[in-house]
């Protein structure tokens, strides 16, 4: 097996593409909610930018992070499959999202989340790295917090 | 020094990982164990386990022997003119601790200061901190260059008002692998009228070290990177230092007499051990040290030169690799950053070809922040560590950069 074979199931195309160059990776000019994400063992650091639409759904997410290829990967994808999505929608999404990662196995789950669930797929490569499992959670963590009204969060 | 030989006295080192040939470097954070220690422990377990220092019976005395002669063993290691004055604890951070709390209450005046430097691990300014914040003492940080090395005129100047009590400060960091000027540092502070610790969990590790020949006043180290078990290290201090200063922890053994009207304690070192000590882990630790000078200090600051010598001759080499440090006097440890990739994706990726290092900012953020710097990637080295496992992280680390580009 070839070095490139070897670390594909985790550091898919997609995942390098937006851990290089992630297309929400900044601080929105306006925005309704933020909040800050820290993992305290490794020092990652994300902070989520929130703007909400007139029924209170995610309009647009930015952030700005301060780490790996995989949390910067998620961070964006994350940005990018909770568009729309209301505060119980986007949490249904991270406990399937989280249950994905820790497992490799997508679990059962309501239909509408197919599609973004597909999106976030090439992200399940890191359940066969426990210590890594943090990184891929730690913005939804964040943003969870910010649409809790928490300011901190913590991957911990 | 037979590197081959050496290996072959530690069972883990045969292993693979992920179908791959361990190439284990991360020896500072924890040593890999050699069939000796393992052995110790499991024969005192097996053959003669008791608890130490009160059982009147064959058992007890066997074990207290075994677990006795670790404190000798520890002596002879630093050069302690006095077996006494090595205190067993459960690693380097309870040896500052325990300094923090009894010598600093005890002996520190409010207003006095602690000296650090600036590439202290977090066991080294942590302390130091609750006690500023409890005990109303000052702390102070001493620079170092660049290069990362302390500095000299900088660490002078900050003792020059005689206000600092204590210095406490590392022998070797374990992310620049500086080795720090400790008799100059002695000398200096004992001028200024400051009593010296030293965070030794390093530098034992890779150099012979003399507490007399140093001249400071308190010394800790830890037994898992001595290639020992978890769970025991060692507070050397001066006796007459140890004898003024109140206990850490209170309870069984560490006293003399007690009554519900007063306790008196133990002679020392016994008034800082507290408790039923970590006795299977001394006996591991008297068979860690005998291996270790059984092949000898010299022959092991020899062998870990030359591979410290040729790592940094070849991760220089690579295109966008950076190392943090560049200083004089070092040891067996790299940290270095890659410009393609974050720290924590070179490590999975290296992990991914069965080569262990260690990602993040090594217990150390404060360091990590005056290089500009999140988190680094660090190899570090050991007496099994061969010129081969150093080409082996070179030739991944490559391949690393080129997945990243």
């Amino acid at each position: 097996m070839t070095f490139d074979d070897d670390i594909r199931d985790l550091y898919q195309e997609v995942i390098l593409d937006h851990g290089r160059r992630p297309r929400h990776g900044h601080r929105l000019a306006a925005y309704d909610v933020t909040a800050k994400g820290d993992n305290p063992m490794c020092g990652d650091r994300v902070e989520v930018f929130v703007k909400l639409d007139a029924d209170g759904k995610i309009a647009e997410t930015g952030f700005e992070a301060r780490g790996c290829a995989i949390s910067v990967a998620s961070a964006d994808l994350m940005a990018e499959t909770v568009q729309g999505r209301g505060k119980a929608d986007t949490r249904a999404l991270f406990e399937t999202f989280r249950e994905m990662v820790r497992t490799g196995a997508c679990p059962e789950h309501d239909a509408a989340l197919d599609e973004a669930l597909e999106r976030l797929e090439p992200l399940a490569g890191v359940h066969e790295y426990p210590s890594r499992v943090k990184c891929a959670t730690l913005p939804w963590h964040a943003l969870v917090a910010a649409l809790d009204g928490t300011r901190e969060a913590s991957s911990e | 020094m037979n590197v081959e030989k050496i290996r072959q006295d530690f069972p883990i080192l045969s292993q693979t990982i992920r179908g791959k040939k361990l190439v284990f470097l991360d020896s500072a954070a924890s040593a890999q164990k050699p069939r000796a220690v393992i052995d110790a422990m499991r024969n005192a377990m097996e053959t003669q386990y008791a608890n130490v220092h009160r059982g009147l019976h064959w058992m007890s005395e066997r074990t207290t022997d075994a677990y006795e002669a670790a404190r000798d063993a520890a002596a002879a290691l630093m050069n302690a003119p006095d077996r006494d004055e090595i205190v067993f604890v459960r690693n380097s951070t309870e040896a500052i601790n325990l300094v923090a709390h009894s010598y600093g209450r005890s002996m520190l005046i409010p207003g006095e200061a602690v000296l650090i430097s600036g590439m202290e691990h977090h066991s080294n300014i942590v302390p130091w901190q609750m006690l500023r914040d409890s005990h109303g003492t000052e702390l102070r940080v001493a620079p170092i260059t660049d290069s990362g090395e302390l500095d000299m005129a900088a660490f002078e100047a900050l003792l020059s008002d005689g206000k600092v009590g204590l210095v406490a400060i590392t022998h070797m960091s374990n992310v620049l692998g500086t080795v720090t000027p400790a008799e100059r540092i002695v000398s200096l502070a004992h001028a200024h009228g400051a009593k010296v610790l030293f965070d030794g969990s390093q530098a034992i590790v890779h150099r012979a070290v003399d507490v007399q020949a140093i001249g400071c006043d308190f010394y800790a180290w830890t037994g898992h990177k001595l290639y020992g078990p978890t769970g025991i290290g060692v507070l050397w201090g001066r006796r007459e230092l140890l004898e003024q200063m109140p206990p850490f922890l209170g309870g069984g053994e560490m006293i003399s007499s007690v009554t519900y009207e007063k306790s008196t304690w133990a002679r020392v070192p016994h008034k800082f051990e507290a408790g039923t000590p970590a006795i299977l882990e001394g006996i591991g630790l008297k068979a860690a040290i005998d291996y270790v000078r059984d092949i000898g200090y010299e022959a092991i600051a020899a062998h870990e030169a030359a591979l410290t010598e040729h790592a940094l001759a070849q991760l220089s080499r690579i295109e966008g690799v950076r190392i943090l440090g560049q200083a004089q006097d070092r040891g067996g440890v790299v940290a270095f950053s890659l410009d393609k990739a974050h720290a924590h994706d070179v490590a999975t990726l290296l992990d991914r070809q069965g080569i262990a290092v260690r990602a993040g900012h090594h217990c150390a953020e404060p360091l990590m922040h005056r290089f500009g710097l999140d988190s680094t990637a660090r190899a570090s080295f050991g007496i099994y560590t061969t010129h081969e496992e150093i080409d082996a992280l070179v030739t991944a680390l490559i391949r690393v950069r080129e997945f990243f580009t």
